[in-house]
């Protein structure tokens, strides 16, 4: 269940959870959309073309321009679904028009790596 | 979030593109943090100014949104890539320089203040106690609202730009004057603190703590400190204020900063156990650790080259108080309008490794320009990389 949508659209593709929040403008890779922190579960893994799952963002404030390059690179992920919001992820994910929703704690716990989904904030459906 | 006619008339385009843009982040970030509405702000302070963090896109865009942009409130800015008077020293390619400036000028021609500086708290009057403003830069949106009785959200780039944009800001936790009690206390329980044990308590504590968190069992914490926990706070969490407060009698959870904890975190941000380069100033230098380094370094000089990052705004200050003679002997470099935060001033094939105190400069140091880093306090950086 869609608990809040932050940024409207549809999105279909597959999932690429993370279990660990994300500092986009540290940790991933603006042109390719691979995550380059080798401390984190994702790393050496491209989030282009994914419905990125991750619990939020974390960090530099400079974060929602890697967003927005991500998305005129064509390597940002096709949606994002988060369990809480920050201002970085939501602010460039708005002006990306990219998809973001937040979802309850079940809903993320039941949301697996790998599995096809589409994604409507309209009817707020997973 | 509810808007007030006119601002609703903006979010649908009425009043032009930029505006409609502008509103857009603000609603999505008021939703993101369940504002109510949005409210007037006196003074915003952007990031994304280095090419090297916002890249060609950002620097399109920027071009493009000042063609008729216009900022409506104080706006002072982020450093950049480079020092524009050391540009010859470094080998900077063509297009970086031409894009940097191209940067540059985009935010001059929306009427910005060309501080480039991440310690807009240290280099401007601040305004009064309360006075609701828009800070990007992490270090600094912590700093505004922990110390320097400001308040602020933990605005990105973009929910700063458009509060530049439009004068307003969404109104939630962090700006209201009775903010909700941290519902976290961290204990610092590490003995002999410096400004390294500090700036690994706020990567700690910004890894655990929700929006704001209490910290107890701190000394009078000096600028450096001071700095380094808001650096460190900053650049691993989503953590927008910290309390200073010994007084155990609250409800709030309680987790200890012990010596455990800090070699864990030591253990992932410090890569190697030497380096050939010596750098200072993530968050910048201001004039008061400019002074405090000239002292530490009178009559002595670095083994190494060390490069040291400060903003413009203390350059004429640090030559007329004999600073900038005193660094030059001790043979380092004074760089002004840029920082060490994915500097193109640093790298990773000319360089074996950097010893630095800082987290934050740790940090991207490592994940951004792919060099290993030597973490030291000041004090020891001084003692073993100087000679007499």
């Amino acid at each position: 269940m869609v608990e809040k949508v932050i940024v409207k659209g549809k999105a279909k593709g597959k999932i690429l959870k993370s279990q660990i929040p994300i500092n986009f403008l540290g940790a991933v890779d603006k042109k390719t959309g691979i995550i380059r922190d080798d401390k984190h579960d994702l790393f050496q893994k491209s989030i282009k073309n994914t419905i990125l799952v991750f619990p939020y963002g974390v960090g530099s404030s400079v974060g929602a321009y890697t967003i927005y390059s991500l998305k005129s690179n064509n390597s940002a992920p096709y949606a994002m679904i988060c369990k809480k919001t920050d201002l970085t992820v939501a602010s460039g994910c708005a002006l990306a028009n990219i998809p973001l929703v937040i979802v309850t704690q079940k809903e993320y716990d039941s949301i697996k790596n790998g599995q096809e989904i589409s994604l409507d904030t309209e009817s707020k459906t997973l | 979030m509810e808007l007030t006619k006119e601002e609703e008339s903006a979010l649908k385009g009425e009043k032009g593109e930029v505006l409609e843009l502008a509103y857009r982040i603000l609603v999505a970030t008021g939703e993101a943090i369940n504002a109510d509405r949005l409210v007037p702000i006196h003074w915003a302070h952007l990031s994304g100014v280095n090419y090297n963090t916002i890249g060609d896109a950002g620097e399109e865009f920027l071009s493009k949104l000042s063609k008729d942009a216009k900022v409506q409130v104080k706006t002072t800015v982020n450093p950049m890539g480079f020092d524009i008077d050391k540009v010859s020293d470094y080998k900077l390619d063509d297009d970086f320089i031409k894009k940097q400036q191209s940067i540059s000028e985009s935010y001059k021609k929306m009427g910005v203040v060309p501080s480039f500086s991440c310690i807009p708290y240290e280099i401007f009057d601040l305004p009064q106690k309360n006075t609701q403003v828009s800070f990007a830069e992490s270090n600094a949106a912590i700093y505004a609202n922990s110390i320097a009785h400001l308040k602020t959200n933990k605005e990105s780039a973009f929910s700063a730009l458009a509060s530049a944009l439009t004068g307003k800001s969404p109104y939630a936790d962090l700006r209201k004057e009775d903010s909700a009690s941290p519902n976290l206390t961290i204990q610092m329980k590490v003995k002999n603190s410096n400004e390294l044990t500090y700036g690994l308590l706020g990567y700690f504590a910004g890894k655990i703590a929700g929006s704001s968190v209490r910290i107890s069992g701190t000394n009078d914490l000096d600028k450096r400190s001071c700095k380094a926990l808001c650096g460190g706070m900053g650049t691993s969490g989503q953590c927008g204020k910290f309390v200073l407060d010994d007084n155990d009698d609250n409800q709030s959870e309680k987790v200890d900063f012990d010596n455990k904890e800090m070699q864990n975190i030591l253990d992932e941000l410090n890569t190697t156990d030497s380096g050939d380069l010596v750098v200072l100033g993530s968050p910048q230098l201001g004039l008061e650790e400019i002074s405090d380094l000239a002292l530490m370094l009178k009559g002595r000089s670095f083994k190494k080259r060390c490069m040291i990052f400060c903003p413009r705004a203390i350059q004429q200050q640090t030559s007329e108080l004999g600073y900038a003679n005193t660094l030059k002997r001790a043979g380092c470099e004074m760089l002004f309008d840029c920082c060490t935060c994915l500097t193109p001033l640093i790298d990773k094939d000319n360089t074996d490794g950097v010893i630095t105190n800082s987290i934050k400069g740790s940090y991207y140091l490592k994940n951004s320009n792919d060099v290993k880093v030597n973490l030291k306090p000041l004090s020891q950086i001084i003692d073993d990389e100087t000679k007499w």
